[in-house]
């Protein structure tokens, strides 16, 4: 059976409309990912799913119970990891897990038990008795994720679970992200990086305007809609006014050619034939770099390179 | 049960500041018996305005609720707030099987059990300055927790509702302090210019200072009931205005 199903399901605040009417199903044990540019609807949903902000209309089950009538039932068996962190800054480290805990009913004893597990787990322990405001913001996310897990959740729901974060601290929290997933946990994130919801998700849907674009494996995404590779071709200054008439002499090298103001992105199943068919016609450009299609070719594919605020 | 997990929750917080407020709940009235009660007691001693009652145990009882009203109101005010905009905490704990009539129950307790402390510290200097008429007087720690939650609804409601903290200062400002000054706990209120009387009616301070003054001296009147049926009125419709004003805004 499905954790989570959602028919049609809407939300409105007034005269916006932020979710149109969806359809998504997560499955136990599953990643699954909502990916999209701000604005999205993503944690909307996200918020609807949570049971903390009612639906609009539409059929909505988490855990085979609805959220309209048994939210704290819902929520006794969820771990939310929020966009920002909501730690009592004034506590320490070990009552911020320890007093949470006590929200979902649980012991004194078995609160402490699991908080001392917990901080192991997340690489807190040194740090457990001290105060979280002088924390690191990676430290305060870890922090916030084991919080999460304090009720041993069915589904740990996580949105932009690293937005903000250096290098170092995002890995750590894939890591111990992707252990969850290993452990059985079923994870429901929102993330705008293409990266991350390579990573970690099983599954993810593309929402724009408050819709569902695209659904799939990150794999089937990109095969769907990008080609297996890139070539990225970047010209000197003085060519960037004939981008244009650039592309169309190299009409048919690849299924498609798109002009961005600084280059061209040839997608093409073989990057290095494509590159040598470019010289062949004739064309010298300043650099040129051959990759492998990511998500994030799919994602400004179906959602557009127009900047959303 | 949830509530007193929150109620928990707010005790494990006071835990860092206890210290500091304890002992200002001491010197507080201890400030104020000493500068008003005695320093201007004297001269209202003098003139016999009060009668047989000398001027410091008129005062006690009115500085006792209305301290009592001023606490759990400022703890209404930048906490909650705070747990809104800045920390956020509320939104963490809207994530849990806590609904908001536990965190509003857990606060409200933790607002009475700070009062009832308070109340009882202003007891024992009310007892080293001799203000100390009746057995009855205990009957004004209930008394001070009435007018301290009756309060701290619309306070709650207020803090859950304004966008910048800036607005409690407007608040302490005309409500607050014109509320402690013209409630009758410095002078009664027949002394006050005709069309500012009716004002301290509708008071809930004015109400609670003449059930403390009644307890204090053991000498009940029949509106006794009525003030307290009227703090009681305050305090259902303030719960109801905070848990409508919390619900609203957690859904931001």
């Amino acid at each position: 059976m499905a954790l989570i199903t959602a028919r049609g399901l809407q939300k409105r605040f007034g005269d916006l409309t932020a979710v149109k009417g969806i359809d998504v199903q997560v499955e136990p044990g599953e990643a699954f990912g909502f990916l999209g540019p701000n604005g999205a609807g993503k944690s909307s949903t996200m918020k609807m799913i949570g049971c903390v902000s009612p639906r609009t209309a539409g059929e909505l089950s988490i855990l085979g119970l609805d959220p309209a009538t048994h939210a704290a039932e819902i929520k006794a068996r969820l771990g939310v990891v929020p966009q920002t962190d909501n730690l009592d800054v004034e506590l320490s480290v070990l009552e911020n897990l320890t007093v949470y805990a006590r929200f979902f009913g649980i012991s004194r004893a078995e609160a402490r038990r699991r908080a001392l597990e917990l901080l192991e787990f997340v690489q807190l322990t040194e740090r457990a008795n001290d105060r979280v405001e002088p924390l690191s913001g990676g430290m305060k996310r870890r922090l916030t994720i084991a919080r999460a897990l304090i009720n041993e959740p069915e589904i740990v729901l996580l949105d932009e679970p690293t937005t903000g974060l250096d290098p170092q601290a995002r890995h750590l929290v894939w890591e111990r992200l992707f252990r969850l997933k290993q452990r059985g946990v079923t994870l429901v994130l929102t993330t705008h990086y293409m990266d991350e919801a390579e990573q970690l998700c099983d599954r993810l849907v593309v929402m724009d305007g408050g819709k569902i674009v695209a659904e799939g494996s990150p794999r089937e995404l990109i095969e769907r809609h990008s080609t297996r590779e890139v070539v990225e071709l970047r010209f000197s200054l003085n060519e960037m006014d004939e981008l244009g008439s650039i592309a169309e002499k190299l009409d048919g090298i690849a299924q498609r050619i798109e002009t961005l103001p600084d280059r061209l992105l040839l997608y093409a199943a073989d990057g290095d034939a494509a590159i040598a068919e470019v010289h062949a016609r004739g064309v010298v450009p300043a650099s040129v770099l051959a990759r492998r299609s990511t998500l994030e070719d799919v994602f400004l594919h179906i959602t557009g390179r127009t900047l959303v605020d | 049960m949830r509530a007193w997990a929150c109620y928990h929750y707010e005790l494990i917080g006071y835990r860092r500041t206890w210290k500091g407020s304890v002992f200002s709940q001491f010197i507080v009235p201890v400030l104020f018996m000493l500068s008003i009660g005695l320093g201007v007691g004297t001269y209202v001693d003098r003139g016999g305005a009060l009668g047989a009652v000398d001027y410091v145990s008129y005062l006690a009882p009115g500085l006792l609720v209305s301290t009592a009203m001023q606490l759990a109101v400022g703890e209404s005010t930048f906490p909650v707030f705070s747990n809104f905009e800045w920390s956020r905490y509320y939104y963490a704990m809207q994530a849990t099987p806590v609904r908001v009539r536990d965190v509003l129950g857990g606060l409200l307790g933790f607002l009475l059990t700070r009062v009832l402390v308070g109340a009882g510290a202003f007891l024992l200097v009310m007892a080293v300055f001799g203000a100390v008429h009746s057995p009855w007087l205990l009957g004004t720690l209930p008394v001070a927790g009435l007018v301290g939650l009756a309060c701290a609804g619309p306070a709650i409601a207020f803090a859950a509702r304004v966008t910048s903290a800036a607005n409690f200062s407007l608040m302490f400002r005309f409500v607050l302090i014109p509320l402690s000054l013209f409630s009758g706990v410095f002078f009664p209120v027949e002394r006050l210019p005709g069309w500012l009387e009716p004002l301290a009616y509708v008071s809930p301070l004015w109400h609670a200072v003449e059930l403390s003054r009644q307890f204090a001296f053991g000498a009940f009147t029949n509106a006794a009931s009525w003030h307290a049926a009227y703090l009681l009125v305050w305090l259902v419709a303030g719960w109801f205005l905070a848990h409508s004003s919390f619900t609203r805004r957690l859904q931001k």
